[in-house]
């Protein structure tokens, strides 16, 4: 399998590799997949008062390209609201990482993990 | 000790020494499997998809329709075994001078519920054009005829031959092992007459032993012969003998390069053969047709082929007395019989299947030799020219 | 200086040894030979070269020349032998058993005759990645006609009781097919007496080159084949083609080179897989698949918990290693042999095999060691499941989104 520069480049130096403090102020988290499916991730975003997302964190069990799928949206959400990053497809993550078709499910993880990390914030703030 | 001279081209060829300079690599330090995913790995399959190229652009085919194999018998197995895999029994038409393995799977086939029927050939060895209509007009589920025929070297017309079976409902395929190489070969303009599928084998046309390919359009189905991997689109499983395949593609690049210029050498050499042959008396089989330019197969009055070419070996000179796969088989050749040939000329047939390398001297040398033998197993007094 | 990526992959295939390639070259150049041409030196020099290469692999396994049919390769051989033998008895019975871990050769081929009406059990296997014999006997039947099962298991290096099958399917006139692919220069092969029928062989696993296998065919009691490539009649009809005589000539040199190198490079290797292995052995959560006693020196096969097969693969790059088979290995599918061990597909996806071999030096065997202690740990600082394993959080107890 080749993988892409973008894709080497993300595996190699993972951006905002980690997770907050469960009882921090604004964090929400998404995991999605799972590990009989050979990826896990788990994506954490930290939203300020006014609703932007201020900081991002995964950790990714899976193959390269999920990692570095995974690290690409933590720093494509931080400084957006969280409707902004919900509009973030798995297409512009496939052609930003130059993703081959049968990587493409490493996209579309990393779209859920958004949407899930969105969900769980939605939810403990409407509480 | 001299060398002994080489003439039996079609057995087998001497590699080309560019051939072997780049498989070389392939039996040493590039030793990958070219299932594996690491550089190793990923370097065999780089090889095999240059090389599938190369064959591909040699017979006027798309990369994606060559199907390597082990040799050309696999791939004419693989064709009549695989294709009829995917029909109910019906009949299976093959030419009556088809190599062994074609003719072999079409027999087994017809141990199998199918009916084999066996197209005639005129006494120039070409496919009856009477007989062929007739078995077409049975309806045939599978047709083969091969291009050029080993032994006599004889073409037959499969640009015409093939719309005939495709008007008649019948898949077309064409052993062309002996013919690549020796004359042009465009499986497009085949394809589009109606060929579905054609055999080559590497180590007829200066490449190694082991390697071969069945060139189909992929609309045709084929069961594999050999499963386990899923190798070759799954049409051949096993691991990919990436030397073999890497000397394939490199003798088809030359092969297809040099083609012009080999096609007008030998057929001079072969004039200069025939025209010495006919002044000892010598019978010719199939000059009457379109041949190879290579290959002459005659026979000599009142001697056996078997002997002559045995005392021919002792004088340094490597001809077949039959096709080389049955050649262990005492009984005259099928080609012959198939072409009327009675059977005591038949068994003075000899084959001599020019190649590169072959110059005039070793004609010429041929020729003195062939008539010294001639003359002693005549019992006569060799006369010293 | 080491050599960058290190070969640890000798199960997918092996450089073919200097010894080999410089004996198949001639026979490349002037001695090129059609080996069934009959009427002439370069005919008969090929011969003589493709018997004493037949020699050479009979020697190795103590069977007689005549027993022994050149193939393509053990894929081609495990074709022949199984469709062969099913086809020539199907006349008495229909049942076929072999093994879920068998390689997809056997396994594709099986699948086939189940197509064809025959009936296939596909036997479990234990834990430690053997076939229990009271499992194998209840499974026989009245109407089986053949047992498949492969020497040495290639993804997990264990070697089967195959001298006990034998015995069990002689007594009951079941013939008997072994694929000893992987198993040629790594086990002590008697085919004197084991009660073997059909037994597959590939050089290019033992430093012969690719495209040149062997069929081993039992004269006493005979056994009959349905050929499955026909034509000229070579090989007396179990196989036709031309013979590849350099190849063969590289198989028959590879397997004189295993008969009298291999007690020697076996504790060699084996010395050096124990060191791989003792190196990885204080890291938490690291798993030995398959039995480590009944099973060839040179291979290890481990799952780094937590840790996705494919990423340390690209963590990895320096050793040229596997992750489940090489014939499998495009797809993402977790190792099917794995799973028949019963390991959960986690794990099964975190497996990767090392596997040694005739070239590998202690130096490299270190050097993979470091690079493995430090990979895995920065993997597995990426992974959620060790956080969450680290937490005291127990995966089989979390919901997992699937999908």
């Amino acid at each position: 399998m080749a993988y892409s520069e973008k894709v080497l480049d993300h595996y190699e130096n993972p951006r905002n590799v980690g997770s907050f403090g469960k009882e921090e102020e604004g964090v929400a988290t998404g995991m999605v997949g799972a590990p009989a499916c050979g990826d896990v991730m788990k994506l954490q975003i930290k939203v300020g008062k006014d609703g932007v997302i201020e900081d991002a964190k995964f950790k990714t069990y899976g193959c390269g390209s999920a990692i570095a799928s995974s690290s690409l949206v933590t720093e494509w959400v931080k400084g957006k609201t969280i409707d902004q990053a919900l509009e973030i497809k798995n297409t512009q993550i496939a052609e930003e990482l130059a993703l081959p078709p049968v990587k493409i499910h490493c996209s579309i993880l990393a779209e859920d993990a958004i949407k899930a990390a969105v969900a769980d914030y939605k939810k403990k703030h409407t509480e | 000790m001299f060398a002994p001279v080489y003439l039996d081209h079609n057995a087998t060829t001497p590699i080309d020494p560019r051939v072997l300079e780049r498989m070389r690599p392939w039996l040493s330090e590039q030793f990958g499997n070219a299932s594996s995913r690491h550089e190793y790995g990923r370097a065999a399959r780089r090889a095999i998809d240059e090389a599938r190229e190369q064959v591909a652009a040699a017979v006027g085919a798309h990369s994606t329709e060559i199907v390597f194999t082990s040799g050309g018998s696999e791939a004419n197995n693989l064709f009549i075994k695989g294709a009829a895999a995917w029909y109910r029994p019906g009949i299976v038409a093959v030419s009556a001078i088809e190599h062994p393995c074609v003719m072999r799977p079409a027999e087994q086939l017809a141990r199998h519920g199918w009916t084999l029927r066996r197209i005639g050939v005129g006494a120039e060895g070409r496919v009856q054009a009477g007989d062929y209509s007739a078995v077409l007009a049975e309806k045939p589920v599978l047709v083969s005829v091969m291009a050029a025929n080993n032994e006599t070297g004889v073409l037959q017309d499969v640009a015409s031959l093939a719309p005939e079976a495709r008007k008649a409902g019948a898949v077309f395929h064409t052993d062309a092992v002996q013919a690549f190489g020796k004359i042009p070969i465009d499986f497009r303009a085949l394809n589009a007459a109606g060929v579905y599928a054609l055999t080559l084998s590497a180590h007829k046309i200066g490449g190694p032993k082991g390697a071969g390919a069945l060139v189909m359009d992929k609309r045709l189905e084929l069961e594999p012969l050999i499963a386990g991997g899923g190798h070759e689109r799954g049409l051949r499983s096993g691991t990919e003998n990436v030397a073999a395949i890497v000397g394939f593609g490199a003798a088809c690049e030359f092969a297809a390069e040099r083609l012009a210029v080999t096609q007008r050498q030998l057929s001079d050499l072969r004039g200069a053969l025939e025209d010495g042959l006919l002044r000892m008396g010598a019978m010719l089989f199939g000059s009457g047709a379109l041949r190879l330019p290579n290959t002459t197969y005659f026979s000599l009055p009142n001697i056996d082929g078997e002997t002559l070419v045995g005392q021919l070996d002792r004088a340094g000179y490597a001809v077949a007395s039959g096709a080389a796969c049955s050649s262990a088989n005492p009984e005259p050749s099928h080609v012959l019989r198939a072409m009327g040939i009675e059977p005591g000329l038949a068994r003075g047939a000899v084959r001599v299947s020019l190649g590169a390398g072959n110059n005039d001297k070793h004609v010429q040398g041929f020729l003195d030799t062939l008539r010294e033998t001639v003359a002693k197993l005549h019992g006569m007094t060799a006369l010293v020219a | 200086m080491l050599k960058l990526p290190i070969y640890l992959d000798y199960s997918a295939t092996t450089p073919v040894d200097p010894r080999v390639a410089e004996k198949m070259i001639p026979y490349l150049v002037e001695k090129f030979g059609n080996p069934a041409s009959r009427s002439h030196a370069f005919g008969w020099e090929a011969e003589a070269a493709v018997e004493e290469a037949r020699e050479e692999v009979a020697r190795l396994v103590n069977a007689d020349p005549k027993e022994i049919v050149w193939t393509s390769g053990a894929t081609e051989s495990d074709n022949l032998a199984i469709k062969g033998a099913v086809h020539f008895y199907s006349s008495k019975g229909k049942h076929v058993i072999t093994v879920k871990t068998e390689h997809k050769a056997v396994l594709d081929t099986c699948r086939e005759l189940e197509r064809q009406g025959f009936e296939v059990t596909y036997l479990d296997v234990q834990e430690n990645g053997l076939i229990d014999l009271d499992t194998f006997k209840a499974a026989l039947r009245h109407d089986t006609i053949l047992v498949s099962v492969m020497f040495v298991n290639n993804e997990i290096g264990v070697i089967q009781p195959i001298e006990e099958i034998g015995e069990i399917c002689r007594e009951k006139g079941i013939i008997f097919h072994v694929d000893a692919a992987q198993a040629t220069g790594k086990v002590d092969i008697d085919l004197g007496k084991l009660k073997v029928d059909l037994m597959s062989f590939s050089a290019h696993k033992t430093y012969g080159p690719k495209g040149i296998g062997a069929l081993y065919v039992r004269r006493k009691p005979r056994v009959r084949l349905e050929s499955q490539m026909h034509g000229g009649g070579h090989e007396r009809g179990f196989r036709s083609g031309t013979l590849p005589t350099h190849q063969i000539v590289g198989m028959g040199e590879a397997f004189r080179i295993a008969r009298e190198e291999m007690a020697v490079e076996n504790k060699r290797i084996g010395a050096l897989r124990d060191r791989l292995l003792k190196g990885l052995s204080d890291i938490d959560h690291v798993f030995v698949n398959g039995d480590l006693e009944h099973r060839i020196p040179h291979n290890l096969n481990v799952s780094f918990a937590y840790v996705e097969g494919e990423s340390m693969l690209m963590a990895i790059k320096d050793l040229a290693v596997s992750s489940g088979s090489a014939c499998t290995s495009a797809s993402l599918e977790p190792s099917y042999v794995l799973r028949a061990l019963g390991r959960d597909d986690e794990l099964a996806h975190s497996s990767i095999r090392f596997t040694l071999g005739r070239f590998n030096t202690e130096e490299e065997v270190d050097y993979a060691i470091k690079l493995l202690r430090e990979k895995i740990g920065k993997l597995r600082e990426l992974s959620p499941l060790w956080e969450m394993v680290q937490e005291g959080v127990d995966l089989n107890t979390v919901q997992w989104a699937a999908h």
